[in-house]
């Protein structure tokens, strides 16, 4: 009988075994040397399904040390089930300290969103990928799509814009935003709105991607230019919201529609419910916030 | 409101503790033990193990219990147990021609050396449900040949004889790939391709296997030999300088064999598919070995003309902890995405109405 009454004490620390973790390291440390390339890696089978964060809950997991303060984040959450999930996750098999303030974090794993605070040196934002490949839709094959990387060969991408312009007078792309990482790579920054693709330019900390199931690692160093495919008539725009956020009344924020009731009634509130939180403790209100349902 | 999916820590407590309460079901009735289930319900144990890929009847059992007899949930349960386990190495490869048979039939011939050995088979029962299994009447003890266990040469190595099958391809000389150590890249070679095959989900390669015989690249195909048994699995100790068996594990092997017209590549022959799986699992095994002749298409000079002939694809999908992973998905929260959907509708929409309000000409004509 090998079925012993085995807690997650007796896994390593942080779930994965410390070879597999040296495999995803030097994933990623390829994975940073050439920016927005898709490094394949032999990812592992974890103990929450494909599509739940694999990819990310796998990068997290190399990289984290105990001293390490994990936020973890799902539609700018932090309590939606999977990142509640997530970072019991980590607490349990890591015994790390978690947080859910965007500053305190050292390590912020998300699914579709980038936090509204600008992140800063030291800090490292792991994305959770369904899709690597910006070119899958356009071409399904994995050996054609790799070759067409190689070559540089993204006229295909720009063709799907210039169609969506023809057709619908807009790029019909809202969220999971082309972009071309250091003037080589398109990648895809992972179904985060397009809101938020500017945030990725630039930015001080690094950024990680992982894709569990299609097992693939790419990366964003620090300081790297990250620019959202356009054309000069018809330039990338971000998304924007004609009201701001009923609870804590900011401007230039990506909101969640809630719907209130049954005759059309609705109110926009951040997504980001860190950022909302921080700006409501600082004496920010917005128009709904004394009802007190959300606060 | 959908904002009631928040403050999740309390609800997915609450959850886990009905989903125990559901899995034990009415306390009045006797658990299940593992050991009813490894032995009573031997068969899912069998393709848990196959598709868990990993071998072992006690984990394999508890999964299955702790499933809720949901197999591809048992599946995912082992598979990501296994991945917490340190690979200590690779065994020798494990000689099926000296299995320990309790099944072997062949398709081809009537009576060959070592015999037809039909065994625990549901092949020539009638599906009359029996109301007899219902209770726990007493069942007689199986009859059993007398003297060593049966070992018999394989049906493929009696047409190598004659040089009119293709041989047991080129042994490798270097080590074969690792699906599970290294990353999958296309096009594979056939070592990890077989891997991959033999992890892959049951329905999804019977249905493919099932299209190449219906036309979707017809390989004429005939069971030369299907094999299940123990073998012996041995590995090399560095420090003694010899292998070491450190035990047996069930087998299923299946030999397809193939007609195969010739080409600019390789002369008229007979080709083969071949298909091993862990325990009792014949349907995949078989299944395995049609897809494995399919996708040998590249290599023997044939058309790729059919979907199980097209690797990338088949191997891409094959796997039902993923497929399953990244469908279900689609239930976790993407009101970003949708909402960011929502925006550009709404505002498409406007235009569309502002340009028909205006006379103007719809999208279509002004491309």
């Amino acid at each position: 009988m090998t079925v012993q009454p085995t807690g997650l004490a007796d896994y390593n620390f942080a779930y994965l075994d410390e070879p597999t973790k040296r495999m995803i390291r030097r994933a990623i440390l390829k994975a940073i040397a050439i920016p927005g390339y898709q490094v394949p890696f032999a990812s592992r089978e974890m103990p929450m399904p494909y599509g739940w964060g694999t990819g990310g809950v796998q990068v997290t997991a190399s990289i984290i040390g105990p001293d390490d303060t994990l936020k973890v984040i799902d539609q700018g959450a932090d309590d939606t089930t999977n990142a509640v999930s997530i970072r019991a996750f980590f607490a349990k098999v890591a015994e790390v300290s978690t947080t859910t303030s965007t500053a305190e974090a050292t390590i912020i794993q998300t699914r579709h969103r980038i936090p509204e605070e600008t992140l800063g040196e030291g800090q490292v934002l792991v994305y959770q990928v369904p899709i690597p490949e910006p070119l899958r839709f356009l071409e399904p094959r994995e050996t054609e799509t790799r070759k067409m990387h190689a070559l540089e060969d993204y006229g295909l991408m720009h063709v799907k814009l210039y169609e969506d312009i023809a057709r619908n007078g807009h790029i019909a792309t809202t969220y999971a935003y082309p972009v071309k990482v250091e003037g080589r790579y398109v990648m895809d920054p992972s179904p985060t709105p397009k809101f938020d693709n500017p945030k990725m330019d630039q930015s001080e900390a690094l950024q990680l991607f992982g894709a569990g199931r299609e097992k693939r690692i790419y990366a964003v160093p620090p300081y790297t230019s990250v620019v959202s495919l356009d054309f000069e008539d018809y330039p990338f725009e971000v998304n924007r919201f004609d009201e701001p956020c009923a609870l804590c009344g900011a401007e230039g924020v990506y909101l969640d529609e809630v719907v209130l009731d049954d005759r059309g009634g609705r109110m926009f509130v951040c997504s980001d419910t860190d950022h909302c939180e921080k700006r409501r403790a600082a004496g920010h209100r917005g128009a709904m916030a004394s009802e007190g349902t959300l606060a | 409101m959908y904002v009631a999916v928040k403050g999740g820590e309390k609800a997915i407590r609450n959850a886990h503790r009905l989903l125990a309460d559901r899995r034990r079901g009415d306390r009045s009735v006797p658990a299940l033990t593992l050991t009813q289930i490894t032995c009573q319900l031997a068969l899912a144990i069998d393709r848990v193990m196959s598709e868990g890929a990993l071998y072992d009847r006690d984990l394999a059992a508890l999964a299955v219990k702790q499933a809720r007899g949901d197999m591809i949930e048992a599946i995912f349960l082992v598979r990501a147990y296994r991945t917490t386990l340190p690979r200590f190495g690779y065994s020798e490869p494990v000689d099926t021609g000296a299995m320990h048979i309790e099944r072997r039939i062949s398709a081809t011939y009537k009576d060959l050396p070592g015999g037809q050995m039909l065994g625990p088979t549901f092949d020539y029962t009638h599906r009359l449900l029996d109301p007899e299994l219902a209770g726990d009447a007493a069942v007689p003890d199986a009859e059993r040949r007398d003297g060593e266990p049966a070992r018999a040469m394989r049906v493929s190595d009696i047409l190598a004889q004659d040089g009119l099958i293709e041989g047991d391809c080129d042994a490798q000389t270097e080590m074969p790939g690792d699906i599970t150590r290294e990353p999958m890249e296309f096009p594979m070679e056939r070592d990890t391709r077989l891997q991959s095959l033999s992890r892959g989900d049951e329905g999804f390669l019977l249905a493919l296997a099932y299209s190449t015989q219906r036309g979707y690249a017809r390989s004429h195909p005939f069971a030369g030999e299907i094999r299940i048994g123990e073998v012996e699995v041995a590995v090399d100790m560095p420090e003694l300088g010899f292998a070491v068996t450190i035990g047996r594990v069930q087998l299923t092997e299946c030999q397809m064999i193939n007609q195969f017209k010739g080409s600019s590549k390789a002369p008229p022959q007979f080709t083969r598919g071949y298909g091993l799986v862990f325990g009792q699992s014949e349907r995949k095994a078989m299944a395995m070995a049609l897809c494995d002749r399919a996708m040998r298409a590249r290599e023997l000079g044939e058309d790729i003309v059919a979907p199980a002939q097209d690797e990338e694809f088949v191997i891409s999908h094959c796997d039902n902890v993923q497929a399953s992973g990244f469908v279900e998905h689609l239930k976790l929260p993407h009101y970003v995405d949708f909402q960011a959907e929502l925006e550009l509708v709404r505002t498409m929409r406007a235009e569309h109405e502002s340009r028909r309000d205006a006379g103007e000409p719809m999208p279509e004509a002004a491309e």
